[in-house]
């Protein structure tokens, strides 16, 4: 009976680890996108599928440095886009893609501040005065990176509150009213759909994210990776980015 | 035949740790772990798990004495509600939390109308936190242990004159103490392994709220390496407090 | 100090209803079956529970008058003895005894003195030191006892003190609550209210005794002429037992007449001191006829059939016109025995029953 059991345990254990494998006559691309991109390649997932049939596209969403990790650690992807060429360098440095990183989005620092601006921030050095909460991202994710670089292009100390590790996190303590100002991109704002209101500021244009968008090398399909890449590129893909907030080329 | 789980079970804890330690940068051990930012996050969360223990002791043995000695309907509910932070995710906790001691929160729209405090961001944020997801532990390793022993002890210290206060004093407690070292050894361990509790009611700030499993979560954005020796850190600390306390707390009684 | 109680008290399907006295200096046996109610009273004597009607008082003192006196049992003065030593496992031996003093607001060194001396009424000076766990199962309720002397209560709660105790160790602990019992009480003037199931206990104990059954209490009166002629069919099925009274004389007894009941002698018997020989009625054999019984046991004796009464699934026998220790005698029988002995009042008989069956316990003043 234990016997049983510990091999029925081995069974399911690995059952689940080989739980990616997809089902007969059916193709997966799988493509490892930044969070902030959830919105956007959730849309074109659904047109791409449309447009191939048979191709089921999985998304792996999560922060650009923790999916270049993935990647490096042996993740299986086909197509990598990320939030900042740091993340992407990442990936580059050990000969996994093919070709070269396009940059197919760019994304500005805005300031999330409460629905109706409560506090009356109009400009990023507002964000030095005592009677405000600010939350920022912490200098290991890409939205605090460009946050510090901001810091330093314009001299302003920041006396933050808590380094979170989203720009996700950032916005929900700014909606919920636990912070009066969070450092975030445009598109989060423009995806938190009211809950926060963003505050465009002149020097932001010094803290610009570029999207980079690449095909890994260990990719067994690169005709269907290339096309995904294609539709990310083509004037459906620049639609829905702009929907969401981001800059196009 | 026991012996097939029995070692798969120990596989499964020992092989991911045995992992961690492969992948080590021994030669960059020292460096990394004498960081300010390691340093101060390893201080942190000393001072808030013991802080949140004691929180845990002053506040669960009552809780488990009456827990263990109430009779009557509600009393399975309320035992229930207090196991929930086990079964709750902590990151759910940690909003809870917010709700209540949040800026828009009850409590906290009181404390700070009425004292002038704010609770989140700040390192009383993470003792809460690490208190709530914690004191299940303590409650449920005292209230079994109460329960075994029944009251009978308590009966006859009664009838040889002792106060109800006498009584809790010197046979309650003391008959408590095994359970209660056990309990406060699980506790603490809870207390320093929380992380999702913490970074989503306290938020994560050096030398404030970031504590050392946020610090390694931190780390692991950028630099494995580094959160790696983090990881060590904190197991080495939770084998100690584990192996050295538990002991202690079990041979109390003699 | 006088006990006096009248307690109602339902819990469910059972309801108890009881009234009795305890005069001071001496004790009570309340004697029943499992669930007879027994363990209740004592709970609410201790205070540790409270009846839905009733009065307690101790010396003219109310611990318990419904609905409004409820006195908490930490300061009743009330000590128990139960069946199971509940020593309280973290203090050593002599801190056990020193509890009660000590919760009284005695000194540290001074209970510590009082508890030596209980210790050694118990014969138990030399585990003071020891843990609980240490000790066995006879040795720590001699420390139990001590604790519960050492509060000096005016009311001494027995609940089953020797049912846990193995065979070898309850005689001895039985001695010993004889000469506590009966020394200490007498000097304090302390009531005492022992709970048991067996007769013995009670025989060897009380001076009275209250038979309980199903939360009522159907006899009542001095132990030995409860336990030797019960009035109630009830309590000659739990409690009738054959008393034959003498003087203890080399491990057996010798009666007033001059014959000699051999039997296993309880420690605490004297020789040439007053003694009594209990044997049970299912442990005497019945011969007919005037022969002498083939084998013959060490107690064997002629008497004639006085009375014989169906009593459950046996037959009671009882004598008259006995030699020496067969007067009166009960003995228990199969209905197919009697028929088979054509058994019948006035038929002479031959009694006998074996020493090993017979327990010889010394008899006390108050008893006797």
């Amino acid at each position: 009976m234990k016997k049983v059991l510990a091999l029925a345990l081995a069974a399911v254990l690995t059952a689940s680890a080989c739980g990616t494998s997809s089902g007969e006559g059916e193709r997966t691309l799988r493509v490892f996108a930044a969070a902030s991109l959830t919105e956007v390649f959730g849309a074109l997932e659904q047109r791409f599928e449309d447009d191939h049939p048979g191709v089921d596209v999985q998304l792996n969403l999560a922060g650009s440095s923790r999916l270049a990790q993935q990647i490096n650690e042996g993740a299986p992807a086909d197509v990598f886009a990320a939030a900042d060429e740091a993340s992407m360098g990442i990936v580059r440095q050990t000969g996994a893609l093919t070709g070269d990183p396009m940059i197919f989005a760019y994304n500005r620092m805005t300031i999330a501040v409460q629905p109706g601006n409560p506090k009356n921030i109009n400009y990023f050095t507002d964000l030095q005065r005592p009677d405000l909460t600010v939350v920022v991202c912490a200098p290991q994710v890409p939205c605090g990176a460009a946050t510090q670089k901001l810091q330093q292009n314009t001299g302003v100390v920041l006396n933050p509150v808590s380094e979170e590790q989203d720009v996700k996190a950032v916005l929900n303590k700014v909606a919920m009213g636990e912070a009066d100002a969070g450092m975030v991109y445009h598109s989060d704002v423009v995806s938190a759909a009211g809950k926060v209101e963003g505050i465009e500021f002149a020097r932001s244009s010094g803290a610009i994210n570029r999207y980079p968008i690449a095909v890994l090398a260990e990719t067994g399909q690169p005709d269907l990776a290339g096309a995904f890449r294609d539709l990310v590129f083509s004037e459906t893909g620049k639609a829905e980015l702009r929907k969401a907030g981001f800059g196009t080329r | 035949m026991l012996w097939i789980p029995a070692g798969l079970a120990l596989a499964l804890v020992v092989l991911p740790v045995a992992g961690l330690l492969v992948r080590t940068d021994y030669a960059r051990l020292p460096a990394l772990l004498t960081s300010s930012a390691s340093l101060n996050a390893l201080r942190l969360s000393l001072v808030t798990a013991g802080a949140s223990t004691v929180a845990c002791v002053l506040l669960g043995v009552p809780l488990a004495v009456v827990l263990a000695r109430a009779t009557g309907r509600g009393v399975r509910v309320l035992r229930a509600v207090v196991l929930l932070p086990l079964v709750l995710p902590p990151v759910v906790g940690g909003l809870a939390l917010l709700f209540l001691f949040g800026s828009n929160g009850f409590l906290g729209r009181l404390l700070a109308e009425v004292a002038d405090v704010r609770i989140t961001f700040t390192t009383a944020a993470v003792v809460l936190a690490q208190t709530f997801v914690a004191m299940p532990f303590l409650v449920v390793s005292l209230e079994g242990a109460l329960r075994g022993a029944g009251d009978r002890y308590e009966q006859v210290a009664a009838t040889l004159g002792a106060r109800p206060w006498t009584v809790f004093r010197r046979v309650t407690l003391p008959l408590l103490l095994p359970a209660l070292g056990s309990g406060a050894v699980l506790s603490f361990a809870r207390a320093l392994g929380e992380f999702g509790a913490t970074i989503t009611f306290a938020g994560s700030l050096e030398g404030v709220t970031r504590t050392l499993p946020l610090e390694v979560y931190n780390q692991a954005e950028a630099d494995v390496d580094s959160a790696v020796a983090l990881a060590l850190l904190l197991i080495v600390v939770a084998v100690v407090v584990i192996a050295v306390a538990r002991p202690k707390a079990v041979e109390g009684r003699t | 100090m006088t006990l006096r109680a009248e307690l109602e008290l339902s819990r469910g399907e059972f309801a108890l209803s009881t009234t009795f006295d305890v005069p001071a200096g001496t004790v009570l046996a309340l004697l029943g079956p499992n669930g007879s109610g027994k363990s209740t009273v004592l709970g609410c004597l201790a205070g540790l529970l409270r009846p839905d009607r009733g009065a307690v008082t101790l010396g003219g003192r109310a611990l318990t008058r419904t609905p409004r006196v409820d006195v908490p049992p930490h300061r009743r003065g009330v000590g128990l003895l139960a069946q199971d030593p509940l020593l309280f496992p973290h203090l050593s031996v002599l801190d056990n005894v020193a509890f009660a003093p000590r919760s009284r607001g005695t000194s540290r060194s001074r209970s510590r003195e009082l508890a030596r001396h209980w210790l050694s009424e118990v014969d138990a000076a030399e585990f003071a030191e020891r843990r609980p766990a240490q000790l066995s199962g006879g040795q720590a309720q001699r420390v139990a006892l001590a604790r519960a002397l050492a509060g000096e209560p005016e009311l001494l709660l027995l609940d089953e003190p020797l049912a846990a105790l193995d065979v070898d160790a309850a005689p001895a602990i039985r001695g010993l609550l004889r000469r506590v019992l009966r020394a200490a009480g007498a000097r304090s003037a302390r009531a005492t209210v022992l709970v048991t199931h067996d007769p013995l206990d009670a025989l060897a104990l009380a001076d009275h005794v209250v038979v309980l059954a199903d939360g009522g209490i159907v006899e009542r009166g001095v132990t030995r002429d409860v336990l030797a002629a019960p009035r109630t069919a009830f309590t000659a099925r739990i409690a009738g037992l054959n008393l034959v009274t003498g003087t203890a004389e080399g491990g057996a007894l010798r009666t007033a007449s001059g014959g000699v009941v051999s039997g296993v002698p309880a420690p605490d018997v004297v020789d040439g001191g007053p003694a009594v020989a209990v044997f049970s009625p299912g442990s005497v054999a019945v011969y007919p006829g005037d022969a002498a019984p083939a084998g013959s046991p060490r107690n064997s004796a002629t008497g004639v059939v006085a009375a014989l009464e169906p009593h459950g699934p046996v037959v009671r026998l009882r004598t008259e016109d006995g030699d020496d220790w067969a007067d009166g005698v009960a003995a228990d029988l199969t209905p197919a025995a009697v028929a088979e002995l054509a058994l019948e009042p006035g038929t002479p008989v031959w009694l006998s029953v074996k020493a090993a069956a017979v327990a010889i316990h010394p008899v006390g003043d108050e008893i006797g």
